[in-house]
């Protein structure tokens, strides 16, 4: 499949996973993919404290938009990061309650609001976000997730706030946020993780319950930290290396093999068990994730895409 | 147990030896439960009565451990250590309904909570009450006089705090001005309050509609009575948490972006004036003799085979260093635990023996 047309095939790409899999970088690898396509990008970080914009060499976003690559024959990046409480309060204020918002936030009324209404600061980020997506302020918006917990619970909070709250304004928000996710010319979600026992298990889990609960249309996945493989690891060290140097690459051969294999038992496991085209980002052994990484990064996705079927 | 005075850090052995309460900290994915499993059973190791509270394990991991069913007890583990081990795995609401029945002044003020909608909102998915339940169970754990030590799993959260407020949560409810408003008898509430207060709970109903806050109102009015039983709860559950037998251990792996996480962790921590008394770093390459400038040079000579594993495994080992010392640096109290990383993923009983060793043998 052309990249071009894969960064072309939804607005809204939500970047979700279990924390500790590399969501943030995806995130940000996806974005630089789909600016070098040409287009315009918006990277939406909404824990509000993420390395996405480091990974770009600029400062971490604030809640104002700030573009962090800009390159002539690429389009751009811009981030900026949504808050559950600003999107909340924002929300009131544009819906009529700007007298109750301010007392809300200042009583502590919020607190019982969101207790009464769980999931209501997830629905109001995806709000904003589909908010930014109906303003047309990029060709792709791209959400980095919030981390905490199981990614699913994030992608709920919409059925969940409108079984709960099942009249009113927050009702009405919920069911146009639905909208949107159901929808895959406008929104798709793709699911990031390491292909390791449990975080596969989690992908499996997740990914099922994404299409049957949520009704949203997922991308492929996206597996970070593949080591590549080497041939010849089994060969004798070189003569020329020091009995020290000879054991050393002999047990990191030999730890590079179990690893391998490791991945690839829970890669077969996962191709079999779920039916999704995946993207693959290889491990990379650097100390940070900077430009240069990040370019090496969306090669490789890039690589991916290009070896995808097109859209069914 | 060595002399205070030759070690004024105490060791990770001297943790498990020593502590009532351990509490296990940190993002998700960095092998938090298997830390807190392995833990326990050094523990037990040591000849004392140890139980471990899990939450959400790899499935593998509990079926090892014995607790594939959600329990609210301590399942006692057999294995080859002369104390007690024990593991249950956390059932937020079940917990919870157990807390409102100890603290309801009756059998059917027990029932109107536990039938409530907003009572169900706030046991099941309202965030922050898998870490409240948590410290329920392991205040309830330790008062029981039944265990030396218990060891309990945080649920995945970014925010270190959000366990040590979690006994909080339903009281800070409580403390809100808007619940004097809602308590006043249904019938009377536009006589009996100002009129400011009656017209934000008329918007409120506009925002999230009516029936969402007749159910608070059921709920606060429900609750009358109980207030000072979870207050009282909440006190003790934080005086334990702070107390000198209980130490907060952070788990953390060598990745760059969960290192940035546990840094984060421990600069929260400081801040509740909570010091990590250890910081457990899974995963770690083991060491080679050479660095990886030199590796690298190797390389360049000879390409592919071993010494590009080699190359690559100590390229990754340096960036790992350094992220350990630099979060290291905002712990200076705290001992440190190195496991390696292992050839395979932890789910028997065996490798978490194993983890046990590596653990306190430093």
């Amino acid at each position: 499949m052309d990249p071009g047309q894969f960064f072309a095939s939804s607005r809204v790409l939500i970047v979700a996973g279990k924390g500790g899999v590399g969501k943030s970088t995806a995130s940000a690898t996806l974005a630089l993919a789909a600016a070098r396509t040409g287009r315009s990008v918006l990277l939406v970080e909404v824990a509000g404290r993420s390395a996405t914009a480091s990974m770009f060499g600029a400062d971490a976003p604030g809640y104002e938009e700030s573009t962090v690559y800009d390159e002539a024959d690429h389009g751009e990046v811009r981030c900026r990061s949504i808050t559950p409480d600003d999107a909340l309060v924002e929300w009131l204020t544009n819906h009529g309650f700007s007298r109750i918002a301010k007392r809300m936030a200042k009583s502590g009324l919020l607190e019982i609001v969101a207790t009464a209404t769980p999931g209501i600061k997830d629905l109001l980020v995806l709000g904003r976000i589909k908010a930014l997506e109906a303003e047309g302020v990029a060709d792709l918006i791209i959400v980095d997730a919030p981390a905490a917990g199981h990614a699913i619970q994030f992608l709920q909070a919409p059925v969940g706030v409108r079984d709960t709250a099942r009249t009113g304004v927050l009702n009405r928000q919920a069911v146009e946020v639905i909208e949107m996710l159901d929808d895959p010319t406008r929104c798709r979600a793709m699911l990031v993780s390491i292909p390791e026992e449990t975080p596969v298990n989690e992908l499996i889990e997740t990914a099922f319950a994404v299409e049957d609960e949520v009704g949203l249309a997922l991308g492929p996945v996206v597996i970070n930290g593949i080591l590549p493989s080497i041939d010849g690891l089994t060969d004798e060290p070189p003569a020329s290396l020091s009995p020290n140097e000879a054991a050393d690459a002999r047990m990191a051969a030999d730890l590079r093999r179990d690893r391998i294999t490791l991945q690839a038992e829970q890669l077969d496991r996962l191709q079999a068990r779920l039916p999704l085209a995946q993207i693959r980002m290889p491990q990379l052994f650097t100390t940070e994730i900077g430009p240069a990484e990040l370019h090496q990064l969306a090669d490789a996705v890039e690589a991916s895409i290009e070896a995808l079927e097109d859209w069914a | 147990m060595s002399d205070p005075h030759e070690s004024p850090v105490p060791s990770y052995r001297d943790l498990a030896e020593r502590c009532e309460v351990i509490v296990c900290c940190g993002t998700g994915g960095v092998g938090k439960t298997t830390t807190a499993a392995a833990t326990a059973m050094a523990a037990a190791a040591m000849g004392r009565r140890a139980a471990v509270v899990t939450i959400d394990p790899a499935k593998r991991l509990a079926d090892a451990l014995g607790i594939g069913e959600l329990g609210n007890d301590p399942t006692v583990i057999d294995g080859p250590w002369s104390g007690t081990l024990a593991a249950l795995m956390l059932d937020t609401k079940a917990t919870f309904d157990a807390v409102v029945r100890r603290h309801a002044g009756s059998d059917e003020q027990a029932e109107t909570i536990l039938a409530n909608r907003f009572y169900r909102n706030i046991s099941t998915s309202l965030s922050g009450t898998q870490d409240y339940m948590a410290v329920e169970k392991l205040a309830e754990l330790h008062s029981s006089g039944e265990w030396d030590l218990v060891v309990v799993d945080t649920p995945p959260t970014r925010d270190a705090l959000a366990f040590l407020e979690a006994p909080k949560l339903l009281t800070r409810l409580l403390d809100n001005p808007i619940y004097r408003v809602l308590i006043s008898p249904s019938t009377g509430v536009l006589r009996a309050v100002n009129r400011a207060a009656t017209s934000v709970v008329r918007q409120l109903s506009r925002v999230v509609g009516a029936e969402v806050v007749d159910d608070a109102i059921e709920f606060f009015q429900a609750f009358q009575g109980m207030e000072d039983g979870f207050r009282e709860r909440a006190d003790a559950t934080l005086t334990l948490l702070g107390a000198d037998e209980t130490a907060f251990v952070l788990v953390a792996s060598p990745r760059a972006d969960t290192l940035v996480e546990a840094k984060y962790f421990l600069d929260r921590l400081g801040k509740a004036d909570l010091d990590a008394a250890a910081v457990v770093v899974n995963r770690v390459l083991p060491a080679l003799s050479i660095d990886a400038d030199r590796a690298a040079e190797l390389r360049a000579d000879h390409p592919g085979g071993p010494v590009q594993a080699l190359a690559d495994h100590a390229a990754a080992a340096a960036g790992d260093d350094d992220r350990i010392v630099d979060l290291l640096s905002a712990a200076p109290g705290a001992t440190v635990a190195r496991v390696p990383l292992l050839p395979s993923d932890v789910h028997d009983v065996d490798t978490l023996r194993r983890i046990a060793e590596l653990l306190t043998e430093g």
